[in-house]
């Protein structure tokens, strides 16, 4: 990754188990093809999502988060997704004070019917990474005790 | 934790093969990670000697943990636990790595493929790494069921259930069983009368040993979970004892009210203050209207107990029963407590009212433009005119009928974008009961489509426009107007391109069929979802059609969607079975994905630390609080504890936490975090 145009994004996305996750699997049944660079880690609920898995996964070398979960009303536990949600609006200022570009994560509701809405976030959720470049700040951290220079990506 | 793993990477025939380097998925599985012990690939891992291969691996080779790498979880995941189970694994140990949907197909590029498959390996092994046993969980069944709502729907599923052995408490809030079929005058497609097929049913459901009928009673409040349901029932005052009462007419045939609404006539006709709402009413006892009762407004008015009102008794009085009268003006609601398994929803519909939403057909201001429910009471022998065709504003005899379909569906604009589905079909057989009555009479239609799609249903249609000679007209209506004694009708007819003035007698709405005002109350009361025309929702629309969201909840008739009554009574029926599957069983196993909170040794003895904002999360109120005492009885602390058999396993608690207290089986912060360290990325 040493030139510009090279950069693959890596996107970790965390989907729940009854809408977004079962619409990735009908975007599979399509055969609709999307770019390869999400990694998909599945969870009952949106709403079980602890912010800090996110964090770490930043942490192990994401570029840019998914989460996605049924749409508002559609919530398996009827009401996960609203406090996904409402655990978002919290989160976000405060990924900025991390030093994260909110832009990096993205929110979004999908249900098992919509697997071309999968395919369609997934692609948008790539270029957005890729335009927004790899995040490098995490690792520098792990080198602190000799760069002390960590600056803020948000500014 | 797992030790040794093993990884079976599956080709699928080629549909994983084909874009997968399947060999060197199982080859890196293995690279530079101890905890796989073995690995290999094979063409049909779902098919017989695919299982066969895993179990004889797992024992061969003393596998304690499972990666297959195949299709979705959702296909086979069931498949390849259960033959787990057989070789004595836990299954909980198997999991399930998704490369068909979501790897092989949408990737056609084979090294990309490969290299998302080889990282989508080795997350899952890093997670099954972390994999605990996990047991089902018992609970025990309350072996009765109840059915809310005594339409069509609730009676059929309760007589399904009732025949096969089980108990039923049915539960409906108007005075009498019968809903909407009961105001029926005949039934499509066959033209049979509604009452004369449907009071046998409410007969047969009264009279059965084990259905138990509460009439003019409400759900209070719904707690437990499947199997073990606890229900409040509110029993509103009837003002009659149903013990005491016999049925014998003569207080309602005194009663001085007597141009009250009929609400069963939908207002067409009317009834007095103490009344059975139709003849055939089941049971078969009245009950007072308080609101309109004068001595019940007298004694609202002097704010005394009823029956020390005097302004008139003369129901009391002309009641037979003695010593003590069957009528109880003081009577109070009382409270029924029931303990139930399963629970039928079954509340149905309730017709557009289309007096505010449609203004340009005259908001309600004419007589003689009525909704089709209004038309059944109309033709029907018990309706208020006995079956005669007579129009609401003089009793005259229409000659001319207009009737206007879609009003309120597929409309977003009125807030309904579904099709009501019945409508065209009653429309149908409106127009050919209005011929059947007056001979000389002509029915116009106006349509959008004509949606007769049901057995005999397109043949029936066909009937009124070729036989029975009902003129059909695609288009809509713009606007009804009152000309001296006829209703203008202005419509289009968009197969000829020009608009169509009609002078009709009268109109007939063919309102869409609605969600009940109180729907979503109900909905909530028993958790479980409904959707944005508040219809409730399954859980899935085609594999479970009539399971709800909340375990143990089973879903009947049009409460769920438009739908006419064949397909209401096979719901019910499809809604019963499920029960007494349920209730054939003594315990039940559910799955064991349920949040548990800490529990330490002493001197900790829970990291909980009893802030309780699980429980403000918790969409199930599963979150009960315990007190953890010493020996003599004194409380150390009190901390959050998971009802399993409430939880459904979202882990909402689990992400709310702030010690970190609760974890989720099967998904518990350990194994999400070996996924995420499993990323390799940097």
């Amino acid at each position: 990754m040493t030139e510009e145009n090279k950069f693959e994004p890596r996107i970790v996305a965390f989907l729940c188990n009854w809408c977004t996750y079962a619409g990735a699997d009908l975007a599979g049944t399509g055969r609709k093809e999307y770019q390869a660079n999400v990694r998909v880690i599945k969870l009952p609920c949106t709403g079980g999502i602890d912010p800090l898995f996110l964090i770490k996964a930043f942490e192990r070398g994401a570029d840019g988060i998914l989460v996605s979960g049924c749409h508002p009303g559609d919530c398996h536990y009827n009401s996960g997704n609203y406090h996904a949600r409402r655990r978002w609006n919290v989160y976000k200022p405060l990924l900025e004070f991390c030093g994260i570009n909110p832009d990096r994560i993205q929110f979004s509701w999908i249900s098992a019917a919509e697997g071309a809405k999968w395919v369609e976030t997934i692609n948008g959720v790539v270029d957005t990474v890729r335009a927004l470049g790899p995040f490098e700040n995490y690792q520098k951290l792990n080198t602190i005790g000799s760069d002390t220079s960590v600056s803020s990506e948000t500014g | 934790m797992s030790k040794k793993i093993g990884v079976f990477v599956c080709h699928c025939g080629t549909n994983i093969s084909a874009t997968v380097d399947v060999e060197k998925v199982a080859e890196e599985a293995k690279k530079n990670n101890p905890g796989v012990s073995y690995t290999t690939t094979y063409k049909y891992m779902c098919s017989d000697p695919g299982q066969k291969l895993l179990r004889d691996k797992i024992k061969e080779e003393g596998l304690d943990g499972v990666v297959v790498a195949a299709c979705s979880p959702k296909m086979h995941e069931h498949t390849f636990r259960n033959a787990a189970i057989k070789t004595g694994l836990n299954p909980y140990h198997v999991e399930i790595s998704n490369l068909r949907e979501q790897c092989s197909w949408v990737h056609p590029d084979k090294p990309t493929g490969t290299e998302k498959s080889i990282d989508l390996v080795r997350m899952m092994t890093e997670k099954t790494r972390k994999d605990k046993s996990l047991n089902p969980i018992k609970v025990p069944v309350t072996k009765r069921a109840l059915v809310i709502g005594g339409g069509i729907a609730g009676i059929q599923a309760a007589l399904d259930i009732a025949d096969g052995g089980q108990e039923v408490i049915m539960v409906e809030r108007e005075a009498s069983i019968g809903g909407h079929m009961a105001q029926l005058s005949e039934t499509f497609p066959t033209l049979d009368c509604s009452q004369c097929i449907m009071t046998p049913k409410m007969v047969e459901a009264a009279q059965h040993e084990n259905i138990t009928m509460h009439t003019w009673s409400e759900i209070e409040s719904v707690d437990g979970y499947i199997g073990n349901f606890d229900v409040k029932i509110r029993k509103k005052a009837r003002s009659v004892d149903l013990d005491l009462c016999t049925g014998c007419s003569s207080c309602w045939q005194v009663c001085p009210c007597k141009k009250i609404k009929s609400e069963f006539d939908m207002g067409m006709g009317n009834r007095t203050a103490i009344y059975i709402p139709f003849p055939q009413a089941i049971p078969s006892k009245p009950v007072i209207d308080r609101e309109n009762c004068i001595l019940f407004k007298d004694a609202r008015k002097k704010n005394i107990k009823p029956n020390d009102s005097k302004v008139c008794r003369k129901c009391i009085d002309a009641c037979p029963i003695a010593p003590v009268k069957a009528i109880d003006y003081n009577q109070v609601d009382e409270i029924v407590e029931e303990k139930v398994g399963a629970i039928i929803v079954a509340t149905g519909y309730k017709e557009l009212d289309d007096t505010s939403l449609y203004g340009e057909y005259g908001g309600g201001k004419y007589k003689d433009v009525i909704t089709g429910l209004q038309f059944e009471r109309l033709a029907s022998a018990s309706g208020p005119t006995e079956g005669a065709i007579k129009r609401p504003s003089d009793g005259k005899e229409p000659e001319i009928v207009v009737f206007i379909q879609c009003v309120g569906s597929r409309d977003p604009a009125k807030g309904c974008s579904y099709c009501s589905k019945t409508c065209c079909m009653y429309t149908a057989k409106h127009t050919m009961l209005f011929k059947h009555k007056v001979h000389h009479g002509h029915a116009f239609v106006f349509y959008i489509d004509i949606r007769c799609a049901g057995k005999g249903y397109e043949e029936f249609s066909q009937r009124a426009i070729e036989e029975e000679g009902a003129t059909y007209l695609r288009g809509r209506v713009s606007r009804i107007y009152k000309k001296g004694e006829k209703l203008v009708v202005l419509g289009a007819d968009t197969l000829t391109g020009s608009v169509v003035e009609i002078e009709a007698d009268m109109v007939v709405l063919a309102s869409a069929m609605k969600a009940q005002d109180d729907a979503t109350k109900i909905a909530q009361a028993v958790y479980i979802q409904y959707d944005k025309d508040k219809f409730l929702s399954e859980i899935h629309p085609k594999l479970k059609p009539v399971e709800s969201s909340s375990a143990g909840i089973f879903l009947a008739g049009t409460c769920q969607g438009p739908k006419d009554i064949p397909e209401t009574v096979a719901q019910a029926g499809a809604a019963a079975s499920k029960v007494l599957a349920l209730l054939s069983a003594d315990e039940l196993e559910r799955e064991p994905v349920v949040a548990k909170v800490d529990r330490s040794p002493p001197p900790v003895f829970s990291t909980c630390i009893g802030c309780f904002y699980c429980q403000k999360v918790c969409p199930y109120s599963a979150i009960e609080s315990e007190d953890i005492k010493a020996r003599d009885g004194s409380v150390i602390k009190t901390v959050a504890r998971v009802n399993e058999g409430l939880c459904q396993g979202c882990g909402l608690c689990a992400a709310t936490c702030r010690s970190k207290s609760v974890e989720l089986a099967g998904f518990n912060d350990e194994q999400i975090y070996a996924e995420i360290n499993a990323l390799e990325f940097n």
